[in-house]
């Protein structure tokens, strides 16, 4: 893993926000993921959202193509932990109605206050999170 | 034009995550350690995205309706109800485990790695549940 670089990450977060910016002009749609990916699940408007994670993968394998450094290693290899966080972002994001795109991206750039606080919450949780496992011995 | 719109929007989403380093779980986890080694990297994607889409949605939202839609379609609520706040909870917990959250999480399924494959599905598995503390829309 490279250095933070201050650049790399505003013009990611540059393109994450036209491509937000893009889905909200062009279809009046949230680039949230957990709902574009929820919505699949529970089978609601699921041609357009498959469109997007299309794009999304075809993306992915660009990035694969040209900066495989891109992808990096995971924290987390053992597949108790794995399904466990899975299940935790899929319910999370399902039940809180959004995650860091839908809330902390595109929500905050309404000024949703719920989004502010849902933005603060998952991420004051994610860091006590890693306190706690810290204080437990070992940690990610 | 239309189901264009969906898949570039994608395209550009999952590629700026990965220029912005968020497809890097250490780079990700690395910004909730505020009390560790902090990697402010995620902060300046948000910066850098919420630059973009708080301006474009002041214009965006001034049209009648989208491009190529009938309407915008945003959230309605805007109570800070239990939903939200332990939904969020729990999807910061989920988070910090794996530094995974839904965008990169799908985009990673490119890799077609096992940790990718289970953690998507497990995520399902998670959506899915996240219904039951909802009413039912339609009967069993």
């Amino acid at each position: 893993m490279a250095e933070f670089s201050v650049v790399h990450g505003l013009v990611g977060g540059v393109l994450v926000g036209f491509a937000a910016a893009l889905l909200f002009l062009g279809k009046g749609r949230i680039a949230g993921l957990s709902g574009i990916f929820g919505g699949i699940v529970h089978r609601r408007d699921v041609k357009w959202r498959l469109v997007f994670l299309f794009g999304l993968a075809a993306g992915g394998l660009a990035a694969r193509m040209f900066m495989p450094a891109a992808f990096g290693a995971p924290v987390e290899t053992s597949t108790p932990v794995i399904l466990l966080a899975g299940l935790l972002v899929g319910y999370g994001t399902t039940v809180g109605n959004g995650c860091t795109s839908g809330h902390g991206v595109c929500g905050i750039s309404r000024f949703s206050v719920r989004s502010l606080v849902a933005t603060g919450t998952f991420i004051a949780t994610g860091a006590l999170t890693l306190v706690v496992l810290r204080a437990v011995g070992g940690g990610v | 034009m239309r189901s264009v719109t969906a898949f570039v929007s994608g395209f550009i989403f999952s590629l700026g995550l990965a220029i912005g380093g968020m497809l890097e779980p250490a780079r990700v986890v690395g910004f909730l350690d505020f009390f560790g080694t902090w990697d402010p990297t995620l902060a300046f994607v948000m910066i850098g995205a919420l630059a973009v889409n708080t301006v474009a949605y002041r214009l965006t939202i001034r049209r009648m309706r989208p491009l190529f839609a009938e309407r915008f379609a945003l959230p309605e609520r805007t109570s800070l109800d239990p939903k939200l706040l332990v939904g969020s909870a729990l999807f910061g917990i989920g988070w910090s485990l794996s530094g995974y959250c839904p965008g990169p999480a799908l985009t990673n399924l490119v890799t077609g790695t096992s940790v990718a494959l289970l953690f998507a599905g497990a995520m399902a598995v998670g959506a899915l549940l996240g219904q039951w503390p909802r009413e039912r829309v339609r009967g069993p």
